[in-house]
C-alpha cells in the first residue's frame, strides 16, 4: 500500500467537558478527495484546524507524508487551507493575495508573476489582478481564495465549507470546477461540509463524523446504499428507519405493521431488536401489498420536488415514512390508502 | 422628512451653538482692533460705521518670528508626543485585544484610570518626583549615582513625560477598538500561507490597523498642539508654545484680538491634518468602492462592507 498522504492516529481534542474529537483515526491517500461530513458540533472543523496547526490535539498524532507535524506552527506546515470566510487580505489586490504565499517562500519575482497568472487563468480571473477583494463578487472571491491556497502547490489542501457562502446555482457549477481543479493539481483535498449532497457529489470518500467519532468512512455510493449506523442513514439522504424484532426464521416483525424479509441475515440473535434503513426512492406503489416487504399506508402529505414527488405516508403501526414518487405518474390524493412494496436488497441493517 | 429633521436637529444645533458660533466670534475678534475697555476691542463691524476691522493681528503672526517659532515648536511637540503615544499605545492595544474576554474591560479601565484622578494633581505629582529636591533626585543622590541634583524638571524630557502621560489613553482607545474588531481568520490565512508571526504582523495586522492608528495620532496631535498647562508646569521656560503665547496675550497683555488671531491660526493649521486623514479615508473607500466594469462572471461587484 502506498504511504498515506495524511494519517491521523487517535486524534483527541476536548473543550472543557465536551469531547470535540474522540480518538479519531483516518488515512488519506495522495491525490484523494475526502469529505468530512457532519452536523454542527460534530468536530469536523476542529479536525481541519488541528491539521492546519491552529489548534493542538490533546492526544494523538498527525502525520503528513510519514512525518509527525503535530509540533510545527501553522506557517511551517506544508498544508494549505481555504477558509470558510475566504479570509482574503482586504488591503491587497487579487494579484498580491495570490502571490502572498509565494513571496513568503522567497520565490523569484518573474516566477511569482508567471505562477499567479497561471493560477488566475485556471479559474477564469485573468484581468482582475488589480482589484481589491471588496470589488469582487462572492463567486470571484471564492475562486481567489481557492487559487491563493493552491498556488504554492501544497500536497494537501484543507477546505472549510468551500461552497457554503455561494448561492445554489453557483454552488453546483463551482463544485464541478473544484473537482476539476483537484484532478488537475493532483493535491489531496480534505473538505469539511455539512451538506450531504456536496459531500456525495464531490468526494472520492466521505467520512461521516458524529460527536467526535467517525461513524462511517467510504465511497459516496457505499455510504448511501449501505449506511452502517442510524446517524449515517439519517444524515445522508432521508432514510426511513424501520424498527422491529428478529424472528427465528430470519424475518423481522416491523413495528410499522409489516413483515420484513432480509436479503442477508441480520447477524444477531432471534428476539433481538433490529433497526433497518429504507430509502424513500426504493419504495414503490403497487396494486396490492405483498405479504412480506409490503404495507398499506395512508397518504398524509405530498410535496412536489421538480424531479418527482415526496410523499409522507402514515403507517398502521404508527409513525411516518417518506416515499419518493416519480414525476410522470399521477400521485394519489392525500388521504387515500396506498399499497407499498420494496425489495429485500433495499433493507439495510443498521448497527445498534 | 419630519423625522429626519428631528434626528438631525440636535447635532446641528450643537454644531451651530458650540462650534460654528464661537469660531465666528473668535474670527471677528481676530479682525478687530485692540482698545482699552470692556471688552478690550472695537468690533470689526458696527451698525453706524460699517467695516472698521483690521488684518494687523493676523499679519503680526506672519511678520513676528516669535509666533512663527511658537507655531513650529507646538507642531513639533504635538508630533513627537503623538508618535511616542502611538509607539507606546500599540503594544498596549494589542495586549488588550489579545486578552481574554473578561479581562478586556478591566484593562481598558486601567488605561483610563489616570484620567479620573484629575489633571493638575497628576502634574503636581510629576513636579514632586522630578524637582531638584524630589524623589528621583533623592534616590539618585542616596545611591551615589550623582554628586548634585540632576536637572529633570523644566526640561524637554519632563515636558514629553507629562504630555505622553496625559494623552496616552486617547491613543490606546481607538487602537484597541480597531484591533478588537479585526478578523483573526485573515491572520490565520497569512500564517497558513507561510508567514511567521512577525511577518503576519508586518504584512497584515499593522497595515489593516492603520485607520485606527491615524485616528489615535489625530486624537493626540490636535489637543497636544494647543496644550499649554503641561509645557508651562513641566517644560523648559524659554521655549514659547502657541498655547502659552495665547494665554499670555489673553490674560497678561489683555490683547484679545492677537490672542484670537493665534487661536484662529492654530485652528486653520489643525484642519490640515484632519483633511489629510479624510482624504486618506476617502481614497481607500473609493479604491474599494468604485470599480471598472467587471469581467469574468459578469456579476455586479459588491460595494465595500460596512
Amino acid at each position: 500500500m502506498v504511504e498515506p498522504l495524511l494519517r491521523l492516529e487517535g486524534v483527541t481534542r476536548r473543550f472543557g467537558a465536551t469531547v470535540a474529537l474522540d480518538a479519531l483515526d483516518l488515512d488519506i491517500a495522495p491525490g484523494e478527495f475526502v469529505a468530512l461530513l457532519g452536523g454542527s458540533g460534530s468536530g469536523k472543523s476542529t479536525l481541519l484546524r488541528i491539521v492546519a496547526g491552529f489548534e493542538a490535539a490533546d492526544a494523538g498524532r498527525v502525520l503528513l507524508q510519514g512525518r509527525d507535524i503535530g509540533a510545527l506552527p501553522p506557517h511551517a506546515r506544508p498544508v494549505s487551507m481555504m477558509f470558510q470566510s475566504y479570509a482574503l487580505f482586504p488591503h491587497l489586490s487579487v494579484f498580491d493575495n495570490v502571490a502572498y504565499g509565494l513571496r513568503r517562500d522567497g520565490v523569484a519575482r518573474p516566477e511569482i508573476a508567471r505562477r499567479v497568472a497561471e493560477a488566475l487563468a485556471m479559474v477564469g480571473l485573468t484581468g482582475l489582478e488589480g482589484r481589491r477583494p471588496a470589488q469582487l463578487s462572492g463567486g470571484q472571491r471564492q475562486r481567489v481564495a481557492l487559487v491563493r491556497s493552491l498556488v504554492k502547490r501544497p500536497p494537501l489542501l484543507l477546505l472549510d465549507e468551500p461552497l457554503g457562502a455561494l448561492d445554489a446555482g453557483l454552488r453546483e457549477r463551482t463544485g464541478f470546477e473544484l473537482r476539476a481543479l483537484q484532478r488537475a493539481t493532483g493535491a489531496g483535498f480534505v473538505m469539511v461540509t455539512h451538506d450531504q449532497g456536496e459531500a456525495l457529489a464531490l468526494a472520492d470518500r466521505v467520512a461521516v463524523l458524529d460527536r467526535g467519532r467517525l461513524a462511517q468512512v467510504g465511497p459516496p455510493r457505499q455510504l448511501y446504499d449501505r449506511p452502517a449506523t442510524r446517524y449515517v442513514a439519517e444524515f445522508l439522504g432521508a432514510a426511513n428507519i424501520l424498527e422491529g424484532g428478529l424472528r427465528p426464521d430470519g424475518a423481522v416483525d416491523c413495528a410499522a405493521g409489516c413483515t420484513l424479509r432480509l436479503a442477508t441475515p441480520a447477524g444477531c440473535e432471534a428476539g433481538a431488536p433490529v433497526a433497518l434503513a429504507l430509502r424513500p426512492e426504493r419504495i414503490r406503489i403497487v396494486a396490492a401489498p405483498p405479504a412480506e416487504n409490503g404495507i398499506t399506508a395512508r397518504l398524509r402529505d405530498l410535496a412536489f420536488r421538480g424531479d418527482g414527488w415526496m410523499a409522507v405516508v402514515a403507517l398502521p403501526g404508527g409513525g411516518d415514512w417518506r416515499v419518493a414518487l416519480p414525476a410522470d405518474a399521477a400521485p394519489p390524493a392525500p388521504g387515500a390508502a396506498v399499497a407499498l412494496a420494496w425489495d429485500a436488497e433495499s433493507l439495510v441493517v443498521l448497527a445498534a | 422628512m419630519m423625522r429626519r429633521a428631528a434626528i438631525l436637529l440636535p447635532p446641528l444645533l450643537w454644531l451651530l451653538l458650540l462650534v460654528a458660533a464661537p469660531v465666528a466670534i473668535l474670527a471677528g475678534i481676530a479682525l478687530s482692533e485692540a482698545a482699552p475697555g470692556v471688552p478690550p476691542f472695537i468690533p470689526p463691524i458696527s451698525p453706524e460705521g460699517g467695516w472698521q476691522g483690521t488684518f494687523a493681528n493676523l499679519l503680526t503672526l506672519v511678520q513676528d518670528d516669535t509666533y512663527a517659532a511658537a507655531f513650529l515648536r507646538s507642531l513639533v511637540v504635538a508630533f513627537v508626543t503623538a508618535v511616542l503615544c502611538l509607539v507606546l499605545a500599540y503594544p498596549m492595544a494589542l495586549g488588550i485585544a489579545a486578552a481574554r474576554e473578561g479581562w478586556r474591560v478591566p484593562l481598558l479601565a486601567l488605561v483610563l484610570l489616570p484620567v479620573w484622578t484629575g489633571f493638575l494633581p497628576r502634574l503636581g505629582a510629576w513636579i514632586g518626583l522630578l524637582r531638584d529636591g524630589g524623589w528621583v533626585n533623592g534616590v539618585l543622590l542616596a545611591l551615589g549615582f550623582t554628586e548634585g541634583p540632576v536637572p529633570l524638571l523644566y526640561t524637554d524630557a519632563a515636558l514629553y513625560l507629562g504630555m505622553v502621560h496625559a494623552y496616552l489613553p486617547f491613543a490606546v482607545l481607538p487602537l484597541a477598538a480597531t484591533l478588537l474588531r479585526r478578523d483573526l481568520s485573515v491572520e490565520e490565512a497569512a500564517a497558513d500561507l507561510g508567514a511567521s508571526p512577525w511577518v503576519v504582523f508586518r504584512t497584515v495586522t499593522l497595515p489593516l490597523s492603520l485607520p485606527g492608528a491615524a485616528a489615535a495620532f489625530l486624537l493626540v496631535f490636535i489637543p497636544a498642539a494647543g496644550e499649554f498647562v503641561i509645557p508651562e508646569l513641566l517644560g523648559p521656560p524659554e521655549a514659547l508654545l502657541v498655547g502659552r503665547a495665547l494665554w499670555a496675550e489673553f490674560f497678561q497683555n489683555r490683547d484679545w484680538p492677537l490672542a484670537a488671531a493665534l487661536a484662529v491660526a492654530l485652528l486653520a493649521l489643525l484642519i490640515l491634518p484632519i483633511r489629510l486623514f479624510q482624504r486618506m479615508e476617502e481614497d481607500g473607500g473609493s479604491r474599494r468602492g468604485a470599480s471598472p466594469p467587471s469581467r469574468g462572471s459578469g456579476r455586479s461587484p459588491e460595494g465595500p462592507k460596512p
